[in-house]
C-alpha cells in the first residue's frame, strides 16, 4: 500500500518588517483533515520537509465552525477560512499566505483592525437609550429579518476586501463589510433614525463612490452576503440624500 | 475622588455585557482579550436564548423556566441566583432585541420562539441557528460606541496572566502579556472580572473554540481563587467528529422536529422517543449522550458498527429549515460534504461545556475580594447539568448583575498607596516566570503533551466515570505535569510567539484538569451530566453539595459546601414521564 501524505508551502515572514521567505511541510495522509489540522499536525513536530527543525507556523484561529472569521487566508490562492478548506478538496501541494491587504504581524497572521475602525466610521449600531427593560423592541416584518439576518451574519473575516481591487493600502475605500453594516442598520426601525449619520460617513472620503463594480466581494463572501445589494442600496440611499440636502440647504 | 478604571478580561458575551453596565454608569473600563473580541466563543452558540415570556400562549412563566432549570440541574444549583436570572430573561430578549438582533419573527413581526431540552415550553428565543454569534454582534456593536465615546479602551490580542493582590489579599489588578511584543505590563482597576469562558481545551477535542484553554481561571485558582463543581461537564450529545475539533450540531435542530435514531434488526430506531415517551428527543443534554452511548457501546447498534447514530431532518420542509436552522445545516453540509435536508446526519456525543466554574457569591465576586466571574468561568446558575439556550442567558444575566456590583465595590475599596509596589511586585514575578519559560529546552513538545491530555481526559472524565480510571488519570495527569518541566522551546524570538504563550497555558490548564479529574473521583453518586455505574443514584444525603476546590502545592483541597435549595424541594429526576409539579 503507498503511504500517501500531504504536502504543505507556507509563506512565512518572521515580523512585520522582515522578508517572506516559504518553507515546506509533509505529514502523513489522513481523512477528513482540513488546513487547520494539518497545521497542527505541523507544530506537533515543527520540521520542514527536507528535515530541517523550525519553529512552528503562526496563524490565527479560532471556532474552526466559519463563525468566528479568525482563520482567513490564502489557500493556493483563494482568500477563504482555513478551517473550511478540506485537504481532500485542494490541490497539493497546499500553499498558504497570508492575506495580503492588511499588515503581516507574523507568518499567516495578519492585523485586520482597519476593518475594524471602519465599523466606528458607519456608526454601526443602535443607539438605544440604556439597557434598562424599556419593554419589546420594535415589530419587524419577517423579509425584513430575512435580509437582515443575511447581513447580520458578517464575520469581518476580511475575504470582501482582500478581493476588491479598490481596498489597499494607498485608497481609504471603507470596503464592502462596513458598507453592509450601514445597510443592516439603516434597514432597522431604531437605527434608521440614524440613518443620516451613517449615509453621511459613506458619502466622504473612502466611502461609495470608491467601489469601483468590480463585484468580487459578493463572489468571495463565505457567508454569501449580498453585498453587492448591499451597495446598490447605498448608493441608492446617498443618492436621494445628496438630493435632499441640495433641496434643503 | 474619581473612579478609578476596572477591567474586564473576556470579550464574549459576559465580558461584554459587564463592559456595557460599567460604561453606562459613566466608569471607565479596560477591556482584555486575546481575540478581537467580535471573534470569541460565544460565536459559536447556536440555538438560543430563553426567556419565559409565554408568547405561544402555553402558560410558559419565569417560575416554570426556573423549575425547568433547577429540575434540569439535579438540584445542585444554588437556588435565589437561579430564579433571579429565569425572572430576568424577558426583559433581557427585549433590551437584545431593541440593540437590534435580528431574531426570527413570526408573521405579526413578534419575536418567535422555539422548543429546546427539559421543557415543554417554546421558550427560546433565536436568530437562525447563529444566534450566539448575532447576540455577540450587538454587544460588540454596544461596546464599540462607549470605545468611540472614550468610556472603554480595548486591550485585544493580550492575554490575562495573573491578579495583582495587595497586602490585604484584595484584588487590584492585572498583569497581563501582549500577544505581539510579548511584553508584560501590569494594570491597576479598582475590580476585576473574570469572563473568560471555559475549559474545552483541557478535553483536547470539544465544540470548543481554540481560546477556550480555561488558563485564565486555572491561574485565578493557582492565586487562591475557589473552583467549584468541576467535576460537572457537559458532553453534548450531537455533535460531528473531526481531526481537528467536535462541531456541534445545535439542539435546536431537535427543537425544530428533528429525530434521533439508529438501525435495530434492520428498521430506524428513535431510542430517545422510545425510552423517554413524555420528552423524546427533547430530553435534557446529559440524558440524550448516555442514551447513545448505550446504543452505540453496550447494545452494538452504531451506524455501520462506528461509533456514531442519526440526526435526522429530512422530513421537515427545506424551506422552514433553511429559515431556522439554516448556519447549522451549513456547517453539516462544508464539513461532510452532505446535505442533511436530503439524507440523515451522523453524529455522535462531544464535550461542549463546564457547568462548574470559578465560586462566586450571588454578587458573582469570587473569594478573593475585588475578583469576580461571570459566564461560563463560573459555577452558579446550571448544577450539574445546563439546558440549552440557557447559557447565553447566564452569561448576560451575570454580566447585567456584576457590572453594578463591581461598580458599587470599588467605591467602597478605593487603592491605598501600596498598591503600586504591588503591581510592579506581580509584573516582576510574571517577567522571571517567562524569563524561565523561554529558557525550556527539554525533549518534550508542548503540543504533544496537550493531546494527550485531551485523549485521557475525554476517555475517562466525561459520560462514564470508574474511580480505578479517574486515579489512573490523576496519575497520567501528574506525570504530564512532571512532563511539562522538560518541554523545549521551539521558537525562540520575542515576536507573536504563540508557542511561548501556549506553554504556560498548559500548566494552567494541567492545574485545572485535576480539579475535574478529583472531584469527580470524589464524588460517589450520580448526578446530571456526571455518572458513575458504580454509583448510579443521586445522593443528596450526602452530596448534595457543591465542590469547592482550592489550590495547593500538593494539589486541590476539596472542601463542600451545602447547596441552597430553599425555593424548591429536591425530587426524583426523570424524563420518560412528565415532570411533577414543584
Amino acid at each position: 500500500m503507498e503511504t500517501r501524505s500531504i504536502r504543505l508551502r507556507v509563506k512565512r515572514q518572521d515580523s512585520p518588517q522582515g522578508t517572506p521567505y516559504w518553507h515546506e511541510f509533509e505529514v502523513p495522509y489522513k481523512p477528513q483533515h482540513n488546513v487547520i489540522s494539518v497545521l497542527m499536525e505541523v507544530r506537533r513536530n515543527p520540521m520542514t520537509r527536507d528535515g530541517t527543525p523550525t519553529t512552528p507556523v503562526v496563524w490565527e484561529a479560532s471556532c474552526l465552525e466559519e463563525v468566528c472569521g479568525s482563520c482567513t487566508m490564502l489557500v493556493n490562492g483563494h482568500v477563504r477560512q482555513a478551517c473550511t478548506a478540506l485537504v481532500d478538496k485542494l490541490e497539493q501541494p497546499i500553499v498558504l499566505e497570508p492575506m495580503t491587504k492588511f499588515p503581516v504581524i507574523r507568518d499567516l497572521m495578519v492585523d485586520r483592525s482597519r476593518m475594524f475602525e471602519a465599523l466606528k466610521r458607519v456608526r454601526a449600531w443602535i443607539p438605544i437609550d440604556g439597557t434598562y427593560n424599556l419593554g419589546p423592541g420594535p415589530r419587524v416584518a419577517p423579509e425584513t429579518q430575512e435580509f437582515g439576518y443575511a447581513l447580520s451574519r458578517c464575520m469581518t473575516c476580511g475575504c470582501c476586501v482582500e478581493a476588491c481591487p479598490q481596498y489597499n493600502d494607498h485608497s481609504n475605500f471603507i470596503g464592502a463589510a462596513a458598507i453592509g453594516q450601514a445597510v443592516l442598520f439603516n434597514l432597522h426601525p431604531t437605527g434608521a433614525m440614524n440613518k443620516g449619520e451613517r449615509l453621511d460617513a459613506l458619502m466622504g472620503d473612502g466611502g461609495i463612490a470608491d467601489c469601483g463594480n468590480a463585484q468580487n466581494c459578493v463572489q468571495v463572501c463565505p457567508k454569501e452576503i449580498p453585498l453587492t445589494t448591499a451597495i446598490g442600496e447605498i448608493g441608492r440611499q446617498t443618492t436621494i440624500k445628496a438630493l435632499k440636502d441640495l433641496l434643503w440647504r | 475622588m474619581p473612579d478609578e478604571r476596572l477591567i474586564v478580561v473576556g470579550g464574549g458575551l459576559a465580558g461584554l455585557m459587564t463592559t456595557i453596565k460599567i460604561a453606562e454608569l459613566g466608569v471607565p473600563a479596560d477591556l482584555f482579550s486575546v481575540v478581537p473580541v467580535k471573534r470569541s466563543h460565544s460565536v459559536c452558540a447556536q440555538g438560543g436564548i430563553n426567556a419565559a415570556v409565554n408568547w405561544k400562549g402555553e402558560g410558559d412563566t419565569p417560575q416554570e423556566h426556573f423549575d425547568d432549570t433547577i429540575y434540569g440541574g439535579d438540584f445542585l444549583a444554588n437556588q435565589p441566583p437561579v430564579q433571579a436570572m429565569c425572572e430576568a430573561g424577558p426583559g433581557i430578549v427585549f433590551l437584545l432585541d431593541r440593540m437590534g438582533v435580528m431574531f426570527n419573527r413570526t408573521q405579526e413581526g413578534l419575536l418567535d420562539f422555539r422548543r429546546f431540552g427539559g421543557t415543554k415550553h417554546h421558550r427560546t428565543a433565536f436568530a437562525g441557528a447563529t444566534t450566539g454569534q448575532q447576540l455577540l454582534y450587538a454587544l460588540d456593536e454596544q461596546v464599540r460606541r462607549f470605545e468611540a465615546a472614550g468610556l472603554v479602551r480595548k486591550f485585544e490580542t493580550w492575554e490575562f496572566l495573573s491578579i495583582v493582590k495587595d497586602g490585604q489579599g484584595h484584588c487590584r489588578g492585572i498583569t497581563a502579556l501582549n500577544q505581539r511584543s510579548m511584553e508584560i505590563h501590569a494594570f491597576p482597576a479598582g475590580a476585576v472580572m473574570l469572563a473568560t469562558g471555559g475549559p474545552g481545551m483541557v478535553f483536547g477535542k470539544s465544540t470548543n473554540s481554540m481560546v477556550n484553554t480555561g488558563t485564565a481561571a486555572g491561574a485565578a485558582y493557582q492565586q487562591g481563587a475557589y473552583y467549584a463543581n468541576g467535576e460537572f461537564i457537559q458532553v453534548h450529545p450531537t455533535a460531528i467528529p473531526g481531526e481537528d475539533k467536535l462541531r456541534l450540531i445545535s439542539e435546536s435542530v431537535r427543537g425544530e422536529g428533528g429525530r434521533v435514531w439508529t438501525y435495530r434488526n434492520g428498521k430506524p430506531w428513535y431510542f430517545l422517543e422510545d425510552m423517554y415517551p413524555a420528552y423524546g428527543n427533547l430530553v435534557p443534554r446529559d440524558i440524550a449522550t448516555r442514551a447513545i452511548f448505550k446504543v452505540v457501546f453496550e447494545m452494538g447498534l452504531g451506524v455501520n458498527g462506528e461509533p456514531m447514530v442519526f440526526l435526522d431532518v429530512t422530513h421537515i420542509d427545506a424551506k422552514l429549515l433553511d429559515r431556522k436552522l439554516g448556519g447549522v445545516l451549513e456547517i453539516y453540509e462544508k464539513f461532510m460534504g452532505a446535505d442533511p435536508r436530503k439524507v440523515p446526519m451522523k453524529i455522535f456525543p462531544g464535550m461542549h461545556y463546564s457547568m462548574g466554574g470559578l465560586w462566586v457569591d450571588y454578587d458573582h465576586m469570587t473569594n478573593i475580594p475585588g475578583l469576580f466571574a461571570a459566564g461560563e468561568v463560573d459555577y452558579q446558575y446550571h448544577g450539574a447539568n445546563r439546558l440549552g439556550a440557557n447559557s447565553l442567558l447566564s452569561c448576560l444575566y451575570s454580566g447585567q448583575l456584576a457590572g453594578p456590583t463591581m461598580v458599587h465595590y470599588a467605591r467602597g475599596h478605593t487603592a491605598d498607596g501600596a498598591t503600586a509596589a504591588a503591581l510592579e511586585h506581580e509584573r516582576q514575578r510574571q517577567e522571571d516566570a517567562f524569563a524561565k519559560l523561554r529558557k525550556m529546552d527539554g525533549k518534550e513538545n508542548v503540543y504533544v503533551l496537550a493531546k494527550e491530555l485531551g485523549e485521557w481526559m475525554t476517555a475517562n472524565v466525561t459520560v462514564i466515570r470508574d474511580n480505578d480510571k479517574l486515579r489512573a488519570t490523576d496519575n497520567k495527569l501528574r506525570e504530564l505535569k512532571e512532563r511539562w518541566s522538560n518541554v523545549g522551546l521551539h521558537d525562540r524570538t520575542a515576536w507573536a510567539n504563540q508557542e511561548l504563550s501556549f506553554i504556560k497555558q498548559m500548566w494552567n490548564m494541567l492545574e485545572l484538569a485535576r480539579v475535574i479529574a478529583l472531584g469527580a473521583l470524589r464524588r460517589d453518586e450520580s448526578r446530571g451530566a456526571h455518572y458513575k455505574p458504580a454509583f448510579p443514584e443521586r445522593n443528596d444525603a450526602k452530596w448534595l453539595k457543591t465542590t469547592k476546590a482550592q489550590w495547593s502545592s500538593d494539589g486541590p483541597e476539596l472542601s463542600y459546601e451545602d447547596v441552597d435549595t430553599s425555593l424548591i424541594k429536591p425530587r426524583p429526576r426523570k424524563y420518560d414521564v412528565d415532570k411533577t409539579a414543584a
